[in-house]
């Protein structure tokens, strides 16, 4: 099938015949399986949605960041782990697909967003930045490229303890050129952990352009360089991206290592809800909102060759905004923090620091007058009668 | 219980808790078949395998990261800096990802980050660093700076068992010029508390590591030579600060000089300092004074180095100078 990738960026100009309008055949998913996939990528589209909605009525209290356009590659790779085997994966800001796939509610992003006392982090950390490694994914942090020797680790324990498990790291771009992330990977690669590396190609890190990023041809290229097999495909083909993640999670299961897997995608957003796009060359966005949606390409691939009816993804649809409203209310009337919560849990020992003097804190000779007999020139007494004299 | 050297003591802490806890394992670079750099793992490899004593590539950053999210899982990582110079390479992995995990995740973070320190051994700017201040401003992290024997194993094993990270700071210079008998058994020594290493009244000196060695050379000197009763503190540990052993001091002599071997400026004695300030301000009869090494890069020639850092000679001179304040 011939491209219709959009061009601009070199993340827009995917290679002529990589990019399909509709998504692969997926034959090894159910039916059930492929539903389940439009559920997350509908569920990630309409919560972002909604946080936008929040965001302008100022409920959102930090920025907002969006994956649209991304949901594809968000959701079809973290769909290839096994959850039932305890398979662990570390999101990126543009993730919130791979972590509604491992159990992360719309209750907790959205009192997490709102900075409410009972979201995940209560309270301590901004949007999608938390963790629940019961239900299989660990927060990241906002210095990119450093989860990946953190998912080294985690799989490295996997390897020592002889378990059947296998973790997942995402990384953009522009996370390709740090040093954790080289550091990391080289360690993965040289132990055989059993990590998957995704490097979600989207054309930009914030306003740089990947042109600008490396001189890469590919970003696939990077895996040769430390001996480990790489695959590039198309994000926005949801089953492509599920297909080829699954190859790199098998073979990690297998104890063959490490995998990296470049999903080519477009973020069509700014970096944040703030960031106007004025960098980006005219029509670019336009382009691929029109050419190359992923839930759009997937609805058609659905109704289409897979012969599923209209009205099953409309009632999908129904349940994601059902879901999302009664979310919603319930964060709404969540509490915020109580603000000495802020002192607890720096450490397991001690559990609580002591508030500061000129808060709730005594702990201080200012306060408590300790002035020994000895220390005579400031003693008021001893002032006072020297004057009288 | 034969003598033991302070580099056998943190042996003998990391073989007894690799024997203990299985979850435990050590990382780093030349630590396996080499046995490391000063030969602490020595023995380790043959005695546990290389899935427990893991030789990795030279990444500062992957081996403490790795380290984190071993942690994670429920392992106890003791990673090696072959020196501690080179913890910088992991800085941002400490301060940004390891120290906020557990506020910001919930996420425990049970592992040590050990090292050869320190300098008086001609080793140069970037085989003598004293680090320790640059992360003493990190909520999160734990600090300890053994100058004994018996606080060398104890407090590693102290360190190994915390349930957060502990940066564990060997003065190379120790490693082999000191020796103690250690009691039989499990030998555990708190983190968090201070040790009186001298008794004494008149002046109270603070200070840890190797430069405590010159400070209770010089308190024996000033109790020969002057008929001063020094009080010698050995911190032990440096994050927590244990502010009720400095007050304690502060109370019982009036007078204190603290003395590193880290650089002046910022230096963990101006954090004692302003704490007695506010703590203990109306006990004190002198200004604290300190005594440290010039803000440089620690130069390689002897009579560089020795000028730069503090010597025994120094510290008397700022015990005699705040006795007679």
């Amino acid at each position: 099938m011939a491209t219709r990738a959009p061009t601009g960026s070199r993340a827009g100009k995917a290679p002529a015949g990589q990019l399909r309008a509709e998504p692969g055949p997926g034959a090894a998913l159910t039916r059930e399986q492929k539903l389940d996939l439009y559920y997350y990528m509908r569920l990630t589209r309409s919560l972002e949605e909604r946080l936008v909605n929040l965001y302008r009525q100022t409920k959102v209290v930090g920025g907002l960041f969006r994956s649209l356009g991304q949901e594809a590659d968000a959701v079809g790779s973290a769909y290839a782990l096994d959850r039932s085997k305890g398979d662990v994966l570390s999101p990126l800001i543009r993730n919130l697909g791979s972590m509604l796939v491992q159990g992360a509610t719309p209750l907790e992003i959205l009192r997490q967003y709102m900075a409410k006392g009972d979201s995940p982090t209560r309270g301590r950390e901004l949007n999608i930045h938390f963790g629940s490694p019961e239900r299989g994914f660990i927060g990241q942090i906002s210095h990119l490229g450093d989860m990946v020797p953190v998912m080294a680790g985690v799989t490295l324990s996997f390897k020592i303890r002889k378990q059947d498990r296998v973790g997942l790291v995402y990384v953009g771009d522009g996370a390709t050129s740090t040093g954790s992330f080289h550091e990391g990977i080289n360690l993965a690669a040289v132990q055989r952990c059993p990590l998957v590396v995704i490097v979600e190609n989207n054309g930009y890190a914030y306003s740089t352009p990947i042109s600008r990023q490396t001189a890469a041809a590919e970003l696939k290229d990077k895996a040769s360089g430390y001996g480990i097999p790489g695959e590039r495909v198309d994000g926005n083909d949801v089953i492509a991206v599920y297909e080829a993640t699954r190859r790199a999670v098998d073979r990690a299961r297998r104890g063959e290592g490490v995998s990296l897997v470049e999903l080519v995608t477009y973020r069509r957003k700014g970096h944040a809800e703030h960031d106007n796009q004025s960098y980006v060359p005219e029509g670019e966005i336009e382009r691929w909102e029109s050419e190359n949606d992923p839930l759009t390409r997937y609805v058609g691939w659905l109704t289409g060759i897979e012969g599923i009816a209209a009205s099953a993804l409309e009632q999908i649809d129904a349940r994601v905004v059902q879901e999302i409203d009664l979310a919603t209310d319930e964060a709404e009337r969540s509490p915020v923090p109580e603000s000495d919560d802020a002192l607890i849990g720096i450490y397991a020992d001690p559990p609580t620091l002591e508030p500061l003097w000129f808060r709730e804190g005594v702990r201080s000779a200012v306060e408590k007058h300790e002035r020994p007999a000895s220390w005579g020139t400031h003693d008021p007494e001893t002032v006072k009668a020297t004057e009288d004299a | 219980m034969p003598e033991i050297t302070y580099l056998e003591g943190i042996r003998q802490a990391l073989f007894e808790e690799m024997e203990r806890d299985e979850n435990v394992f050590c990382l780093g670079e030349d630590i396996g078949a080499y046995g490391g750099a000063f030969k602490v793992t020595e023995g380790l490899l043959s005695k546990f395998g290389e899935e427990r004593v893991i030789d990795t590539p030279v990444s500062e950053a992957a081996i403490v990261g790795a380290a984190a999210g071993a942690a994670h899982m429920g392992m106890r990582p003791v990673c090696e800096m072959q020196f501690i110079d080179f913890i910088s390479c992991g800085y941002d992995m400490l301060t940004n990802y390891v120290a906020t995990a557990r506020y910001r995740a919930m996420l425990p973070c049970p592992m040590v980050v050990r090292g050869p320190s320190g300098g008086y051994v001609r080793g140069g700017p970037f085989h003598s660093q004293n680090p320790e201040a640059a992360f003493l401003h990190t909520p999160g992290l734990k600090i300890v700076y053994p100058a004994t024997v018996s606080d060398a194993k104890g407090l590693l094993k102290s360190a190994i068992r915390d349930d957060d990270c502990v940066l564990f700071f060997e003065h190379k210079y120790l490693y082999r010029r000191i020796k103690e008998e250690l009691a039989e058994g499990d030998h555990l020594v708190p983190i968090g508390k201070a040790r009186i290493a001298r008794e004494g009244a008149d002046v109270s000196v603070i200070s840890y590591a190797a430069t405590l060695w010159k400070v209770l050379e010089a308190a024996e000197q000033c109790e020969k030579e002057d008929g001063l009763s020094v009080e010698v503190v050995d911190l032990r540990t440096l994050l927590p600060l244990d502010d009720d052993a400095i007050v304690a001091t502060v109370k019982k002599t009036n007078r204190v000089l603290v003395v590193h071997e880290d650089t002046r400026t910022g230096g963990i004695a101006g954090e004692i300092t302003a704490r007695i300030n506010e703590l203990a301000f109306e006990w004190l009869d002198a200004p604290v004074l300190r005594i440290t090494a010039a803000d440089v890069p620690l130069p390689y020639a002897p009579s560089l180095e020795d000028y730069v850092l503090p010597q025994t000679a120094d510290i008397v001179r700022g015990i005699r100078r705040l006795a007679a304040y």
